[in-house]
């Protein structure tokens, strides 16, 4: 598939998966990868935490004004849902009382009294960013929580408690997005290992029915990239292959590494095999780098590849 | 205060009668929980275990797959005793409604309040505090003299010394307590601000949210001392000399991160950092003594493509070891003199007790 039209399915893309998984590599890849093909990409961050401007070289956090990234064409801000409140007050002239109702502690019973309240006030100005047309693609780097979707489902949930008012207007327009394939889909992004494989898959079952959402390729991160012709290869064999290392002892380790690599490969390949099995989703995979601290260097070269895999997709 | 000098996890083990294991979400908290509770099982103690969304194999091979709210006993080869109990946080909080009301009728219309089923559900930090509230009636409980805790993987990961307090403030909210008030008491005390501050809330939420707060408040009048004595309880638990904090982390920065931000504000609490676990370490291929790697110089001296490829990724593979001991650094050095553990990456997940002992070999 085109890369600019892979980027342009949808408005916004919401990247979700559990804690830990590399959710917030995936959102920086997928808007750089967009950006440099011509996008003009909104990177949307809902912690107010520092990793994502991290990657982009930036010290602390994104603030609540757009900032330009690099080149021009991707753009980021930060979104927590204490700014989502503030800007609803304000634009339910209620901006006069906003203080009070943090003050006087009468939000945490209202937020308390209506789950997901905070959740919905998020979603509802990425709705309202979309309706904007602030960018082609808004990508939001979901928080991170123990379960990858609950921010997802809470619309519904609240459909069904609020009755009446603007909270459930809000809550209906947010599922009217989250559902809508031309407007919104989903990204999950995994780790091929067993217990983020077994809660990927669940997640995505429970999104696609509870939600209606439109799941995009499923996000594999931090795959081994093989080295040809390590199979089949006894010790000795190897060992020769490295012969001018004179020290046997230095062989020794090279040869060890190299088994280990193949067996963090072979567990690999078991996990993608089992997700392809239970997820008819197409699959991306994002190489492991061999660092744990990576820069915006990494981001673009990972860009690249991940610009591969998409031209390789089938058109949908 | 330094009243237990121990230098080793075995010591902790032995020694103390709490461990809570704190750290960030996927760093294998609820398995290294686990192997600690082996451990302690091993050393002979009578051993508790409260884990909080455990990965469903793993529930099951600690025989905690359904949510009873009651601790399971394990039986196994060793000298002590093993059980294992799920957090349960609605069930706790229904317990400790139970517990407090004066009368049937309270405790039925707390229950069934929606305002309450939401709080007990999805409050932020209810179920960091139901899981201490479990820790002290665990520690209270003379079947066990060792309890370890894990605690849930919030973001940020200290709500759970903050959890009672949020409560506290949520069940004092003054807004609330001027809408119980009698009607003509009402009238008097609530200013023209305050009925304008109400409405518009109500115009935000609509007016059954409103009510439904108000008919909580109301059912929950007289409750509310019961629950600050107990959350006073729970917290001198948490400050008792016999209580370790553990740290758990994966060597990757921004879990590193995370620690080291914990570790600081645990000791702004007045509590400290009495052991370190790094999990999910990336083995080493390093001879003893050995320098710098020169990549460019050693490839000169092989000839395949296939060789190069080996000496590229033993040299990547030492690379990541040295990275990872850099971030571990600082933070080794912020809770030394605790004791501190690695734990290499392992081939498969921890899903039965075989894995579970593999994990609690390196501890001890």
């Amino acid at each position: 598939m085109d890369v600019v039209k892979f980027c342009k399915q949808t408005t916004v893309v919401i990247v979700a998966g559990k804690g830990g998984v590399g959710k917030t590599t995936v959102s920086a890849v997928l808007a750089t990868m967009a950006a440099r093909v011509g996008v003009s990409t909104l990177l949307v961050e809902l912690d107010g935490k520092a990793a994502l401007p991290a990657l982009f070289g930036l010290d602390g956090p994104f603030g609540y004004e757009t900032i330009e990234l690099v080149g021009g064409n991707l753009r980021a801000r930060r979104l927590t849902p204490d700014d989502a409140l503030l800007d609803y007050l304000a634009d339910h002239s209620l901006g006069r009382i906003s203080k009070r109702l943090v003050n006087s502690g009468a939000l945490d019973v209202v937020s308390t009294a209506v789950p997901g309240l905070r959740d919905i006030l998020v979603l509802g100005k990425i709705k309202q960013l979309e309706r904007e047309a602030d960018a082609e693609l808004i990508i939001v780097d979901a928080p991170a929580t123990g379960h990858a979707i609950s921010a997802l489902t809470t619309p519904q949930g609240l459909v069904d408690a609020v009755t009446v008012g603007p909270i459930r207007v809000q809550a209906q327009d947010v599922i009217g997005l989250l559902s809508d394939k031309q407007r919104c889909s989903v990204v999950l992004v995994t780790l091929a290992e067993e217990t983020p494989v077994n809660e990927s898959v669940q997640a995505a079952y429970e999104m696609e029915d509870k939600v209606g959402v439109n799941l995009g390729p499923i996000v594999v991160n931090g795959i081994y990239p093989p080295i040809d012709g390590l199979g089949n290869m006894t010790d000795d064999d190897l060992g020769d292959q490295v012969r001018g290392i004179a020290d046997p002892a230095t062989r020794d380790m090279i040869i060890r590494a190299a088994r280990f690599r193949e067996g963090r490969q072979e567990l690999q390949r078991e996990q993608l095999d089992r997700l392809s099995r239970a997820l008819p989703l197409p699959q991306l995979q994002i190489p492991h780098l061999f660092s744990t601290q990576l820069s915006y260097p990494d981001i673009e070269g990972l860009a690249d590849v991940l610009a591969e895999q998409v031209a390789g997709l089938p058109d949908s | 205060m330094n009243n237990h000098p121990e230098t080793s996890f075995t010591n902790l083990i032995s020694q103390r009668n709490t461990i809570i294991c704190c750290g960030s979400g996927g760093v294998g908290k609820t398995t290294v929980a686990a192997a600690m509770a082996l451990c302690g099982a091993t050393q002979g103690r009578k051993t508790c275990v409260v884990t909080v969304d455990p990965a469903r194999r793993l529930a099951d091979a600690l025989g905690i797959g359904q949510l009873d709210n009651s601790p399971r006993k394990i039986e196994g080869p060793w000298p002590g005793e093993l059980w294992a109990v799920m957090l349960d946080t609605k069930g706790t909080f229904d317990e400790l409604i139970r517990n407090y009301s004066s009368d049937q009728a309270q405790v039925e219309s707390i229950l069934h309040n929606r305002l309450y089923k939401n709080l007990s559900g999805s409050f932020s930090g209810t179920q960091e505090y139901m899981a201490m509230e479990k820790l002290y009636e665990l520690h209270s409980d003379s079947r066990f003299d060792f309890i370890v805790v894990d605690t849930p993987p919030t973001r940020n990961a200290l709500d759970f010394l903050d959890a009672p307090r949020q409560l506290g403030r949520f069940l004092d909210n003054k807004i609330f307590r001027l809408l119980m008030m009698p009607a003509r008491t009402y009238l008097k005390a609530v200013s023209v601000a305050t009925r304008t501050f109400l409405r518009a809330i109500s115009k935000v939420v609509g007016a059954e949210v409103v009510a439904d707060a108000v008919a909580f408040f109301q059912a929950f009048e007289g409750l509310e001392q019961g629950f600050r004595d107990r959350a006073g309880k729970v917290e001198s638990v948490l400050s008792d000399p016999s209580t370790a904090f553990v740290l758990m982390t994966s060597p990757r920065t921004e879990a590193v991160d995370e620690a080291m931000f914990f570790a600081k504000k645990l000791a702004e609490s007045k509590m400290k950092v009495e052991g370190l676990v790094v999990n999910r370490v990336h083995p080493s291929f390093k001879l003893d003594n050995q320098g710098p790697i020169d990549l460019a110089q050693l490839t000169t001296r092989v000839e395949s493509q296939l060789g190069k490829d080996l000496l590229e990724n033993w040299a990547q593979m030492n690379l990541m070891a040295d990275q990872e001991a850099t971030h571990v650094r600082d933070l080794r050095a912020k809770v030394s003199p605790a004791p501190v553990v690695e734990i290499p990456l392992l081939d498969g997940d921890v899903h039965d007790l075989d894995s579970v002992r593999s994990i609690a070999s390196f501890l001890v």
